[in-house]
């Protein structure tokens, strides 16, 4: 290993990608956008289907078994009542019913939760009141799409830059110098994982200036969150890179990656009340990982403790595929 | 010997694309390649660059096999290579130049390859003269004792031809050793003290342009056409005749006992051509089929 070699390999690559005005438009402008998008589509509204959690059995009440049956009401079985009650202070649960215990909650800044409550009237179940301030749809999907974004720089630019250089013979010529692949890799790795995180960096701050949203828990905890994602993210690319030699394969082969990770990591939408093996196929993909930690960080202001198991997955894609990918890597 | 090689082979699925070659290149010549597409010219001398690994077969440099050392000394021209993008000719110079223990000092490279004009040029907007002028330099970068150029004047206009065939004369002028592969003969003749023709994997003939020329010829060569002879014409004793198309060339033994053969026989000389044999007419006797078809 040069750092001699490695440096000057990772200044190339840094000015080649910031050089490449159409690269940096994808990079910094369409997150941007489609934040913004976003904020004005949907407001301060949220998706307007109503949610319900249900806890326990249906019991012998027939009013409640009439609600229950009501269409336009998605009704999601609860587990874990703390953790639902906190979903309905924070809207992202209209209305929460206990059916054992004969209670139920709703949030009294809540217009939905107040209409859901006119329909259950008569249930004779008991009241409870929680008053927390919502969470805008773009609150929610703010690290999704910082996250989305990051998976296409880094499965594009690492997979689909290192076949393209494999195809057109830049590969080939620095195969014939001293550098070896190890150092060729780590330049690639480290120049994308920069520029990443720069580009997120600012990303953020400019949609934070234009709209604001939800923040609550350590920045730097956030980062580290951001460098372990975008690390996972690039060796999945890395992998992809490794053997193939043409670039429309490569191109087809990160689309189909990256398609299914965009619909089923919760960028656009929670996969809560989705099927079992949905969300089991979900925890199977890096950016789910990375997007349930950001999300946990900014909207929970939750700490290592309690996102500890999605660092340690995201720790174990990035080794895995790295090690892998470095493995079957050929120049040729 | 700064090279040997002993039976070299390569195989892509069924296909031998290089048989069982040996040969030797001694320090501070200039070898020529020489064949067809698809002789095994390109694969043979990607196996001498440590790029492809044989199928079997030994290659040694400097009399041991290719490693580190061979990396820092060679520099290698290849035949279609991109480079980085975005980037200026003087930031690949630079880049390159980093990856070398051992460098030629950059002013030197762009007066040897005249890289002055499009120093600060993107790589992607040279011209097919000025890319290969560029490549030429990254092949000197790091003062290579060997230099691989692969078909280096391929698809360039013949004023950009001779200016790199001056840059490469330039090289030769410091002893150092080249292995040049060309589909070209008279780049060969120009450039060679020493050719290797290939064909089907195989070396066919091996020697100094001039003394191969004189083995296999020892005089000229008579072109007409075809329809400016009688259909039951003979040549003269000595001499043989070759149809190539619609012309005829006679290969004569002494050239005015020829011309007065054809005299005599009444032939329109109007069209008459003569030439010294070429490395091409070589090639043509030795494989049965011409270099670029």
């Amino acid at each position: 290993m040069s750092p001699h070699r490695f440096l000057a390999l990772l200044k190339a690559r840094n000015q080649e990608f910031l050089r490449d005005r159409t690269a940096l438009g994808w990079n910094i402008i369409m997150p941007v956008l489609i934040v913004i998008g976003f904020a004005f589509a949907f407001g301060s509204e949220e998706q307007d289907l109503y949610k319900v959690g249900v806890q326990g059995e249906t019991a012998d009440n027939s009013r409640l078994e009439t609600f229950l049956t009501t269409r336009h009401i998605q009704f999601i079985p609860i587990e874990s009542q703390t953790d639902a009650i906190t979903k309905v202070d924070r809207h992202q649960l209209d209305m929460l019913i206990d059916i054992p215990g004969n209670h139920y909650w709703v949030n009294s800044s809540s217009a939905k939760g107040y209409i859901l409550e006119q329909l259950l009237d008569g249930s004779e179940l008991q009241k409870e009141s929680v008053s927390g301030k919502e969470i805008r749809y773009v609150d929610w999907v703010i690290p999704g799409v910082l996250g989305m974004n990051i998976m296409f720089s880094s499965l594009f630019g690492v997979g689909y830059v290192i076949v393209r250089y494999r195809k057109n013979g830049v590969l080939k010529r620095l195969s014939a110098t001293p550098l070896t692949a190890f150092e060729f890799l780590l330049a690639q790795i480290v120049s994308r994982l920069l520029m990443i995180v720069a580009f997120t960096t600012l990303v953020y701050i400019g949609t934070d200036l234009l709209i604001g949203f939800r923040m609550y828990g350590s920045y730097w905890l956030l980062l580290t969150v951001l460098i372990l994602g975008g690390l996972s993210m690039i060796s999945v690319g890395l992998l992809i890179a490794a053997r193939m030699t043409s670039e429309e394969a490569a191109n087809g082969l990160l689309n189909l990656i990256s398609w299914p990770m965009m619909l089923l990591s919760g960028v656009w939408f929670s996969l809560e009340g989705s099927h079992p093996l949905v969300q089991q196929l979900a925890l199977a993909l890096p950016l789910t990982h990375m997007i349930d930690a950001a999300r946990a960080i900014m909207i929970d202001g939750a700490g290592p403790a309690e996102i500890w198991h999605q660092l340690t997955a995201l720790t174990g894609f990035s080794v895995i595929f790295i090690w892998i990918g470095a493995k079957t890597f050929r120049w040729e | 010997m700064i090279i040997e090689v002993k039976d070299l082979t390569k195989h892509y699925a069924g296909l031998k694309a290089v048989d069982g070659i040996s040969f030797t290149i001694p320090q501070g010549i200039c070898l020529g390649l020489l064949g067809p597409n698809g002789a095994g010219k390109t694969t043979t001398v990607e196996m001498l660059e440590g790029i492809l690994r044989p199928s079997s077969g030994t290659i040694l440099y400097k009399g041991a096999p290719l490693g580190a050392e061979f990396r820092n000394e060679a520099g290698i021209m290849f035949q279609h290579t991109a480079l980085q993008e975005h980037i200026t000719v003087r930031e690949v110079l630079k880049l390159f130049q980093q990856f070398y223990p051992r460098t030629r000092p950059l002013d030197e490279l762009i007066e040897i390859c005249a890289l002055g004009e499009f120093l600060e040029r993107d790589t992607r907007k040279l011209s097919g003269g000025q890319r290969q002028r560029l490549l030429l330099a990254i092949a000197l970068i790091n003062n290579p004792e060997i230099v691989f150029l692969d078909e280096p004047t391929t698809g360039l206009d013949p004023q950009s031809r001779r200016n790199l065939w001056e840059q490469v004369r330039r090289i030769k002028g410091e002893n150092k050793t080249l292995v040049l592969t060309t589909h070209y003969m008279e780049e060969a003749y120009e450039l060679c003290d020493e050719i290797l023709i290939m064909d089907h994997g195989k070396i066919i003939a091996r020697g100094v342009p001039r003394e191969l020329l004189a083995e296999h010829y020892k005089n000229s060569i008579l072109t007409l056409p075809a329809d400016a002879l009688p259909t039951d014409f003979k040549p003269d004793p000595g001499s043989s005749l070759h149809p190539r198309g619609d012309r005829v060339e006679i290969l004569s033994k002494e050239v005015n006992t020829s011309i007065e053969h054809l005299i005599k026989q009444q032939v329109s000389l109007t069209h008459l051509l003569v030439r010294s044999p070429t490395l091409e007419d070589l090639f043509l006797e030795l494989t049965g089929h011409s270099l670029r078809s």
